[in-house]
């Protein structure tokens, strides 16, 4: 089903002086998709996903998102037009409580300056107390609002995966990439993940993410992206992939997950 | 004639002034570049070695000996700093320890007035009071010991930085200290030696202005300040650098103490300093080298 | 919903209430006692410089070695205006500020491209070019002589002069400050502030702009200490430029690291806590040791700022405030909402604290 084209990546290229990371890299992302990038160690998708986030900027290539290219923005700007992330390392806000972590993830969406805050102006407690009950909302949507008001660092790893899914996704955006969301977590920990993915899929949300958990990937992933080398070596469905000889090439002899 | 001589005395004044700063520049640089830390404390090491040096000269102690010690007592003084005050607090931010510098200057300067006073003191000369004449101009023979002191010692370390096995372990914990710590060199011991280092740098810099400007508790505020700049110009990592900065600013002083008005001349170099920090953060002499500052 | 916002907001409102009632009852129970008044005033005007760099400090986690020249700006802006120009204090005073904070912008947006701590080079600089000029521009300022003649404020007609009535100025200035404070920590601003202490990755990848809000905080930072340096000026009616020199920064440096950078009381714990030990030592030193002069505060102070970030890096004001908590306890926590489970942890988890 072709929906509108959210993200394009068209030969993407980094290098760092004479190591290519990525070469001419070429993909899209259409809109309620579920996109997976996967590669041997050492592919590049982090490098990928660095550069689409704008924490590095491309040596060429273009990347257009939401029909805007996106070549040198910074990643608070791309947050405001509508791409957030997770981190492979958990990057939660470990001075704070879970649901103010959500609060920040609501920050594109409010409007309170520092002088309006100073000042305490009438609309700023309204919106103090409407961000409180949409990061709840938020919350709720991930199932760990009973954690809410827990301090962010003291939680098992799989909440606290959860809770910056929450936080990526509170301010609604069109794009989540997702840095290797499966990262050391037990199997209950990664079912959970994947259902509360695929709800927010149906919902309306388009994830893009890095994985290299294969049970995970052939389940949820519409599409899957493979590079090796730092080049695309493959891309198609599941099944696809699964019997495609470049794809199993690069994988031989390699200590795959599980 | 004139402007010539005033030109060249104003010339050699800038670089004796500028050997100093060279010599305490590094001993940043070298901090910096092992731990990380901005030491602001750093110039009061040159006022310690000064002081301490005038007192041992006062009690009779033979003038040669007197300077040894001192250089060796202030690296004392380091190592126990590094060990009480930058050690305990390795794992806290770099505001805090650059903070804590701040402090341990303070308690060096306290110690100072303690011990010294408030009034300057003088050392004598190494070679007495003679002078020189140099394309006209009258050259006192301290500044040709100062300038020559430095780039002898200067010279040393460029040596035992690029060419001895131990400099170039030190070396390998800046650039890569986890590797670093696999092949047996210790990151940890690097700090206190880099400090102690750059005591010792400090503190011969001091002892061999002293006879020229004099020495009193609060020399190091400024001397520790210019040679800052100048190994900001360095990009703080970056010692030839550092060293010509520190050279760049002596002269620049004197030249704006000569031909303009000596209240500026503090202006001048921090003033510099602010250019340097937006204009090329990375050092004058910095090459492209795609990190990101 | 019924959720309450208070719920993360840390801080006590009954202690803070209690605070601000107690200073401002103070000079009427010791009207008649000078020293305590001229004391408390002098703490007020480093508590408005303290709070301000406490927010640069501890919010936005930068160091500034350059607020004396803040203090100072807003100091000769105020002079200069009220004397050559019969400019009224208040105008006088809003013009310092937007010079201060114009300043701040001017130094502050190439100096947060940089590496952390190079903000604190750039002030040390910066401190240093303004201290230069405040001793050379002597047709401005009067140079080394200083500035004499600073006339007083009125205030609805009248003239502020005696301790008593500079006293409420400074101290109603320094609570609103306080409040001002406040309100940026418990709003969108303080969370993205805090944000970044978290993970300034992550912050940014959340829309979190943090060099514009370090910017701001700079340019507030400067602000505060312009007003404080504004009414000082009024106060003491003559100024000169050893008052704004480099290690007047460094003691603002300190009271916020006594005070403690995580609360927006420490800068008021930190100017109080300042002046009493020194005070304290200008007493008990010379008992000791005869003929020191005024240098031991130096020491002093300096091995008290080692030992605190050593040992106690998040101040008194963290401390204070836990005791606080426990001795007033909030009466707005008992009407929780029931989606919210009962948490222990709940007062005391995020917010201010670092």
């Amino acid at each position: 089903m072709k929906e509108n084209v959210l993200l394009q990546v068209h030969q993407l290229s980094k290098s760092f002086g004479g190591v290519h990371a990525i070469q001419r890299v070429s993909f899209h992302v259409h809109d309620r998709e579920i996109v997976a990038v996967i590669g041997p160690n050492g592919a590049g998708k982090t490098t990928l996903f660095n550069v689409i986030t704008g924490i590095l900027r491309p040596t060429s290539g273009s990347i257009v998102f939401k029909g805007v290219s996106v070549v040198g923005k910074k990643p608070f700007q791309l947050a405001q037009l509508g791409m957030t992330r997770t981190f492979q390392n958990l990057q939660v806000f470990g001075n704070m409580t879970v649901i103010e972590n959500v609060m920040v993830g609501l920050h594109t969406r409010l409007k309170t300056g520092i002088f309006s805050a100073g000042f305490r102006l009438p609309r700023v407690s309204k919106e103090e107390k409407q961000t409180l009950e949409q990061a709840f909302a938020c919350l709720q949507q991930v199932g760990i609002e009973h954690l809410a008001f827990e301090k962010a660092d003291i939680l098992p790893y799989g909440m606290q995966r959860l809770v910056e899914l929450a936080r990526a996704a509170a301010s609604n955006p069109s794009l989540i990439l997702l840095d290797e969301p499966m990262a050391g977590l037990n199997p209950q920990e990664s079912n959970k993940l994947v259902e509360v993915l695929l709800e927010m899929r149906s919902n309306g949300m388009t994830f893009l993410f890095v994985e290299h958990d294969m049970e995970t990937v052939m389940s949820i992933a519409d599409r899957i992206i493979v590079l090796d080398y730092g080049k695309k070596i493959a891309e198609g469905s599941p099944e696809k992939i699964a019997q495609h000889p470049d794809v199993i090439k690069a994988y031989l002899g390699e200590e795959e997950g599980i | 004639m004139d402007i010539w001589n005033q030109f060249v005395q104003l010339l050699f004044s800038g670089l004796t002034v500028g050997s100093i700063y060279a010599l305490v520049a590094l001993g940043f640089v070298i901090t910096y570049s092992i731990t990380g830390i901005l030491n602001l404390s750093q110039g009061d090491f040159a006022m310690l070695g000064a002081l301490i040096c005038i007192s041992f000269v006062n009690s009779g102690f033979p003038f040669i000996i007197a300077i040894l010690l001192s250089i060796v007592l202030v690296m004392i003084i380091g190592g126990l700093f590094e060990r009480s005050a930058i050690h305990p607090a390795r794992y806290s931010s770099t505001a805090t320890l650059i903070i804590i510098t701040i402090g341990a200057a303070f308690v060096f300067r306290g110690i100072a007035i303690f011990v010294w006073g408030t009034q300057p003191y003088a050392l004598r000369p190494f070679t007495g009071n003679d002078s020189l004449q140099i394309f006209g101009a009258v050259i006192q023979t301290q500044n040709i010991w100062a300038i020559g002191i430095s780039l002898v010692s200067l010279a040393v370390l460029y040596f035992f930085f690029n060419k001895t096995y131990m400099g170039k372990a030190v070396t390998a914990c800046v650039v890569n200290p986890f590797a670093a710590r696999l092949m047996g060199i210790q990151p940890r011991k690097m700090s206190f030696g880099a400090i102690v280092i750059s005591a010792g740098l400090g503190a011969l810099a001091g002892i061999i202005i002293a006879p020229i400007s004099g020495a009193s508790y609060d020399m190091g505020v400024m001397i520790g300040l210019k040679a800052f700049i100048a190994a900001v110009i360095g990009g703080l990592t970056n010692a030839p650098a550092a060293i010509a900065g520190a050279f760049i600013i002596g002269i620049l002083e004197a030249f704006t103490e000569g031909y303009f008005s000596s209240g500026y001349k503090d202006a001048i170099s921090f003033g510099l300093l602010l250019l340097v920090l937006f204009f090329m953060p990375n050092g004058i002499f910095a090459k492209a080298s795609g990190k990101r500052v | 919903m019924g959720l309450d916002v208070k719920k993360i907001y840390n801080g006590s409102t009954k202690g803070s209430l209690l605070v601000a009632v107690i200073l401002l009852v103070l000079p009427l129970v010791f009207s008649t006692n000078n020293y305590l008044l001229s004391t408390m005033i002098m703490i007020g005007f480093y508590t408005i410089v303290s709070t301000g760099l406490t927010l640069l400090m501890g919010y936005a986690g930068q160091i500034s070695l350059g607020q004396a020249a803040f203090y100072g700006i807003g100091s000769y802006t105020s002079a200069y205006f009220t004397t050559h120009f019969g400019l009224s204090p208040w105008l006088a005073m809003i013009a310092g500020a937007v010079l201060a904070a114009m300043v701040a912008f001017v130094i502050g947006i190439p100096a947060f491209r940089l590496r952390e701590h190079y903000l604190a080079l750039a002030t040390l600089g910066f401190g240093v070019i303004v201290f230069t000029f405040f001793k050379e521009w002597k047709e401005i300022t009067g140079g080394l002589n200083g500035f004499f003649g600073i006339p007083p404020i009125r205030l609805f007609g009248i003239t502020i002069q005696t301790d008593f009535q500079f006293y409420y100025l400074v101290w109603v200035f320094a609570l609103a400050g306080i409040l001002f404070a406040r309100n940026i920590v418990r709003s969108r601003v303080g969370r993205a502030l805090l944000s970044i202490h978290g993970s300034e990755v992550a912050a940014n990848s959340l829309g979190v702009n943090i060099t514009k809000y370090k910017l701001q905080m700079f340019m507030i930072s400067a602000v505060y200490a312009s007003i404080a340096g504004s009414l000082y000026a009024h106060y003491v009616t003559f100024i000169n430029p050893q008052l704004f020199e480099m290690i007047t920064s460094i003691y603002f440096l300190i009271m916020v690291v006594i005070g403690g950078n995580g609360s927006i009381w420490g800068g008021l714990v930190g100017a109080t806590v300042y002046v009493c030990l020194g005070e304290l030592l200008k007493e008990i030193v010379p008992l000791f040791i005869p003929n020191a002069s005024g240098e031991f505060e130096i020491v002093f102070f300096g091995i008290l700022l080692v030992m605190m970030l050593i040992y106690m890096p998040n101040g008194l004001s963290h401390s204070i405030s836990k005791i606080v908590k426990r001795l007033l306890p909030d009466w707005r926590q008992k009407n929780e909402s029931m989606l919210v489970s009962e948490n222990e942890n709940a007062g005391s988890v995020g917010g201010e604290r670092l």
